[in-house]
């Protein structure tokens, strides 16, 4: 008999809206505080000390519009945060400021993530949805100079973008970028050229979130089907279909592979975060705590593996965070 | 020898058969025979075959076991060699002729003459073998002198195949050349070329059985490919065997020989529009409806094996230029085989179309039937799978995530589906073509009558295409209680926005394409419907919600097209009943009535049409079920509008239409006498009824002359007249 799937090692509250997106800044050395930061529908972006797990402070720069994109950029003092009112904003945190010190317009009015990658000390790529229904920006930070548009070809109806993830295989090689579209197909693109590489129909309905294993040039998708779409990249730099696993309830708001690739959270419309070994996509676990749809998962950039966690954040106001297979 | 001229071969001949006369004394052992085992071959063969059953009687002894040494010592190569050089420089065609001849029925001569006392090696078995080898030999040899640069005739060693395989003997002859023949020709272009060569220069009317022999024999369709080349790009004979005899004529050859025939086809650009063409015929026949009924079991088994292997093999650009006609093909042979009694029939119909859909939609839908697999579904359905997928997914490293042990995941069940909050999202979901929401479709259709009366003003903005959407709304999964579900939701709709679905429901009462269902779920619903308005929140009032519902009371079931007796007797019921009540009338008539103000849309469109038989169906002939319901239904709705303004104008119009038609065609059908004789009573105490205003007292009326009319089958038609009758008599008593 399989072991009852395990509580959450504890639960935040207090964001009193709905939580959409996590991000963990737990990689530093011993004096350091973990902090777990937490975007939220009211607008606000908490930061959480993971060893009293309360707040520590609370960020109001979207005009309490939605937040639904927080990444710190190279150190937990320098934030980049994403809200419906349509900014990205640069925070300086440092020595208990919380000033915004730059913002970008989007004019994107959907709710697809930025995406963003460091290709040198501070210098980063962000990819995010543009204005224009169809484009995706490439960005570099802090400059904030315009690197390339991709334009899907005229009459690919691809619809929105989703959902992007920005890679590069190696330090220094050609960043890539996936971006899963409204109508349900993941498309590589080659960011320094601009040109789509590839475009894999994936699903029926929209791709709501993508992650990608360049190691195992692997990836998954969720829609609000009720699929998961693993595909792979081949030396061709061609999107293939590798296998897709059937879910019991519809809807996938979230994906993420953990750091070391093992294994991968879901967030589900079911209320339910799904654990799947990474290989094979073996069902490992489903938790069942929230009481409302899951809206992110995060795993933690602990550098002792031991004390690597998993965060959720839920339409039902609370962050649970759970410690599961850490041991491995 | 190949040097020998015409004379010198007459000569040579006529000493070598000098020589097998010649008596035992004058045969010097081992010189006599050398004789023959080194002389010209051809000659040999005519003189030793002579020799065997010449004079008549006196068989020249030693002759056999010359000819068997002949044989051994592989001198019929060195005669087929011989042949094949002198053709080079055009040699003598019935010579040839009857060399071919005598080389093929070598054995059946032996063994005639010999009385079946003849050694091994003249048996069929050995010798046809024994003549591949010297076929190989030959062929050896002329590849030799074609790398040589000599020119060289094979149409000899053609002209052999042929015979022995029309001969019946493919199976010992090609099963020596087709095996080496197939690792020759692997990667040598002359070797393919000798091969190529050597099929086509066999003679039409041989060709079939050589053509035969090789497609069963080859293993496998690139082999075959390899051995035959073009061959039936180039000979028409060639061709008919392949694309039409094979396929379409003959059908006992298993299907690995349809993969190689069909699998050859496909691997050249010059042949694939054949097996584009043979597609096509494979599937005129296949759909035809007359090949479905008269063609054995067994051959439409095989032609739709051959389909299926053709679609394994089309490749996504044919298959988009094709697309319509497979579908068209597709339609039409599903379409005779589902209508056949028998179920292997039926089955071979749903799995060809299965396999047709799948490989033409690669996007949309894809067909899918209900049958039980059996091996026979599973062979065929496995050649649409089996060609070799060239698209190899990458294969990733295959190691284990069995280090992480899952937890328990029992709990991991579907998530109750919720009902849809908002009337737009219920039509989305109930004109949704999604059939996996199942579920959500049945929370949809029992969640919608509520959301219909709790939401009366988004209810208006879509009520005519909800109207139309319940109207048409099919059983899709069983719900308890679905029909009254549905009219329940259907009145909803109507009392919410009267006017505009009234208007849509009666119009739709007598336009094309409804059931009788629909018809009468139309009269069941106004009715209903025109009921609630007219005791306005009727549900509040205890006196009405129990007593006075029951008293309309319509013919639920879908068992009613047959009972309709039972169905009339009710109405009798009813009817007699509500006579009983017939003063509540009055107390209605205290109330402020909803009903009035729509009574009219819900009645005159109605009665526009009752008495003309339309295309859509004929009230007054064959569908006088519905006339019978449309006649209750204006009978209940000229009783709720009660007191209503348009009450009087209902009358008016209803009698001077019902005058016309009807009191007109009692008349004329009914004998005056007997309406006088044996209606006289009735007519007064009807009247006399009638005298207490009570409306329903025609229903009574109604009876009485129905009682009278003796044939049943006129029944309904009766009942309607007699009740325009009494209307009319009602009015006049008034």
């Amino acid at each position: 008999m399989a072991l009852p799937p395990p509580d959450p090692q504890f639960v935040l509250r207090g964001t009193s809206a709905a939580v959409h997106t996590l991000y963990f800044s737990c990689g530093g050395s011993e004096p350091d505080i973990p902090l777990l930061y937490s975007g939220s529908e009211s607008g606000f972006i908490h930061v959480w000390n993971l060893r009293t797990h309360r707040v520590d402070t609370a960020l109001d720069g979207h005009g309490r519009k939605s937040v639904y994109c927080v990444e710190t950029m190279g150190g937990k003092d320098r934030l980049l945060s994403q809200g419906r009112d349509q900014r990205i904003c640069l925070w300086d945190l440092a020595e208990g400021r919380t000033s915004v010190t730059d913002s970008v317009f989007t004019e994107h009015v959907g709710f697809c993530r930025c995406s963003l990658l460091k290709v040198a000390q501070g210098r980063w790529l962000m990819a995010m949805a543009a204005r224009s229904l169809e484009e995706i920006q490439i960005l570099e930070l802090p400059s904030k100079t315009s690197v390339c548009t991709l334009k899907p070809e005229v009459g690919a109806k691809l619809g929105m973008p989703m959902c992007l993830k920005l890679w590069q295989l190696s330090c220094g090689s050609q960043p890539v970028l996936l971006a899963g579209y409204e109508d349900g197909s993941v498309v590589l693109w080659n960011v320094s050229m601009g040109k789509a590489l590839s475009q894999l129909v994936c699903h029926q309905e929209p791709v709501m979130s993508l992650d990608f294993d360049s190691e195992k040039a692997k990836g998954i998708s969720g829609s609000s089907e009720k699929v998961l779409s693993i595909w792979s990249l081949n030396e061709q730099q061609n999107l293939q279909v590798y296998k897709t696993h059937e879910l019991v309830n519809a809807g996938i708001s979230d994906i993420t592979i953990r750091p070391d690739k093992k294994i991968l959270a879901t967030a589900g419309w079911d209320h339910r975060i799904r654990i799947f070994g990474w290989k094979k996509l073996k069902p490992l676990a489903v938790l069942d705590y929230h009481t409302a749809t899951v809206h992110c998962v995060s795993f933690s950039d602990h550098s002792n593996p031991r004390e690597r966690l998993l965060a959720a954040g839920s339409k039902d106001q609370r962050i649970s965070v759970w410690s599961i297979y850490a041991q491995t | 020898p190949a040097a020998l001229g015409e004379r010198e071969r007459a000569l040579f001949g006529a000493f070598l058969r000098s020589l097998a006369r010649a008596p035992g004394a004058a045969r010097p052992e081992g010189v006599w025979q050398r004789c023959f085992l080194e002389g010209p071959a051809s000659l040999v063969l005519c003189v030793l075959l002579e020799s065997l059953g010449s004079a008549g009687s006196v068989r020249i002894p030693g002759a056999v076991g010359v000819l068997e040494q002949f044989l051994q010592e592989g001198r019929v190569s060195a005669l087929l060699w011989e042949v094949c050089q002198q053709q080079a420089q055009a040699g003598c065609p019935e010579l040839q002729d009857v060399l071919i001849n005598k080389i093929v029925c070598l054995p059946d001569h032996v063994s005639n003459k010999l009385q079946g006392k003849n050694p091994p090696v003249f048996f069929p078995q050995n010798y046809f073998p024994l003549l591949g080898d010297a076929v190989l030999q030959v062929l050896e040899k002329i590849s030799d002198s074609l790398r040589g640069g000599l020119d060289c005739s094979i149409s000899f060693v053609s002209h052999v195949l042929g015979k022995v395989c029309i001969h019946g003997r493919q199976k010992e002859i090609l099963g020596v050349l087709v095996p080496r023949l197939t690792d020759l020709t692997k990667s040598d272009c002359i070797w393919q070329r000798i091969c190529w060569r050597l099929v086509e220069c066999v003679p039409d009317r041989w060709m079939e059985a050589v053509v035969l022999g090789f497609v069963q024999r080859a293993p496998g369709a690139d082999v075959l490919s390899r051995l035959l080349g073009n061959l039936v790009v180039k000979n028409k004979k060639a061709q008919f065997v392949v694309t039409q005899k094979m396929l379409l004529l003959q059908y006992g050859h298993t299907t690995e020989v349809l993969q190689n025939l069909l699998g050859y086809l496909s691997l050249d650009s010059l042949r694939r529009t054949l097996l584009l063409r043979v597609l096509q015929e494979l599937l005129e026949t296949w759909s035809s409806s007359s090949a479905v009924k008269h063609s054995p079991a067994e051959q439409q088994l095989y032609i739709s094996k051959a389909i299926l292997i053709c679609l394994s093999h089309l490749k996504e650009p044919e298959i988009e230029t094709h697309r319509q006609e497979l579908l068209t093909s597709m339609m039409e042979g599903v379409k005779c085989r589902l209508d056949s009694s028998l179920l292997q029939q039926r089955r071979l119909g749903m799995v060809v179309a299965e396999s047709i859909s799948l490989k033409i939609n690669t996007e949309g839908p894809v067909l899918k039937f209900e049958y039980e697999e059996d091996d026979e579904t599973r062979e065929l359905k496995s050649l649409l799978v089996q060609t070799p997928s060239f698209c190899n997914v990458p294969s990733l490293p295959d190691d284990d995530d069995d280090d992480l042990i899952p937890y328990d995941m029992s709990e991991d069940k579907e998530l109750k589906i919720k009902a849809p909050v908002y009337i737009r999202d219920c039509i989305e979901v109930l004109t949704g073509s999604r059939t996996e929401d199942v579920d959500k479709w049945e929370a949809t259709v029992k969640a919608l009558e509520s959301l219909v009366r709790k939401n009366p003003a988004a209810t208006r903005e879509v009520s005519v295409e909800l109207a139309k959407i319940l109207l048409h709304l099919e059983e899709k999964s069983s719900i308890e209680g679905f029909v009254e579900l549905r009219q329940r939701t259907q009145v909803a709709v109507l009392t919410t926005d009267p006017i505009p679905v009234a208007k849509y429901l009666t119009s739709q009462f007598y336009s094309l394409n409804y059931s009788l269902r629909q018809r009468m779920d139309i009269l069941d619903v106004l009715v209903l419907a025109a009921q609630e308005l007219s005791c306005p929140k009727f549900c509040g009032k205890t006196k009405h919600s129990g007593a006075q519902k029951p008293c309309i009371q319509l013919l639920q079931g879908s068992d009613s097209s047959k009972g309709w007796r039972r169905v009339v007797d009710e109405r009798i019921k009813n009817k007699t009943r509500r006579l009983d009540k017939g003063h509540c009338d009055m107390e209605l008539a205290s109330r402020p009535n909803e009903f009035n103000s729509v009574a009219g849309y819900f009645f005159f469109p109605l009665i526009q049409h009752f008495d003309r038989p339309l295309t859509t169906f004929d009230l007054l002939g064959e569908d006088h079920l519905v006339l019978g319901r449309l006649a209750h239904t204006l009978a209940i709705l000229m009783y709720l509008a009660v007191n209503t303004v348009v009450r009087k104008v209902l009358l008016y119009r209803y009698v001077r239409q019902g005058l016309l038609s009807c009191i007109s065609s009692l008349l004329l059908s009914v004998p005056t006498e007997r309406i006088l004789a044996d209606m006289t009573e009735e007519l007064l105490e009807t009247q006399s009824w009638l005298g207490g205003k009570t409306w329903w007292g025609t229903s009574v009326l109604f009876w009485l002359v129905v009682k009278l009319l003796c044939s049943t089958s006129l029944i309904v038609m009766a009942a309607v007249m007699s009740w325009h009758c009494a209307l009319e008599i009602c009015m006049i008593s008034k």
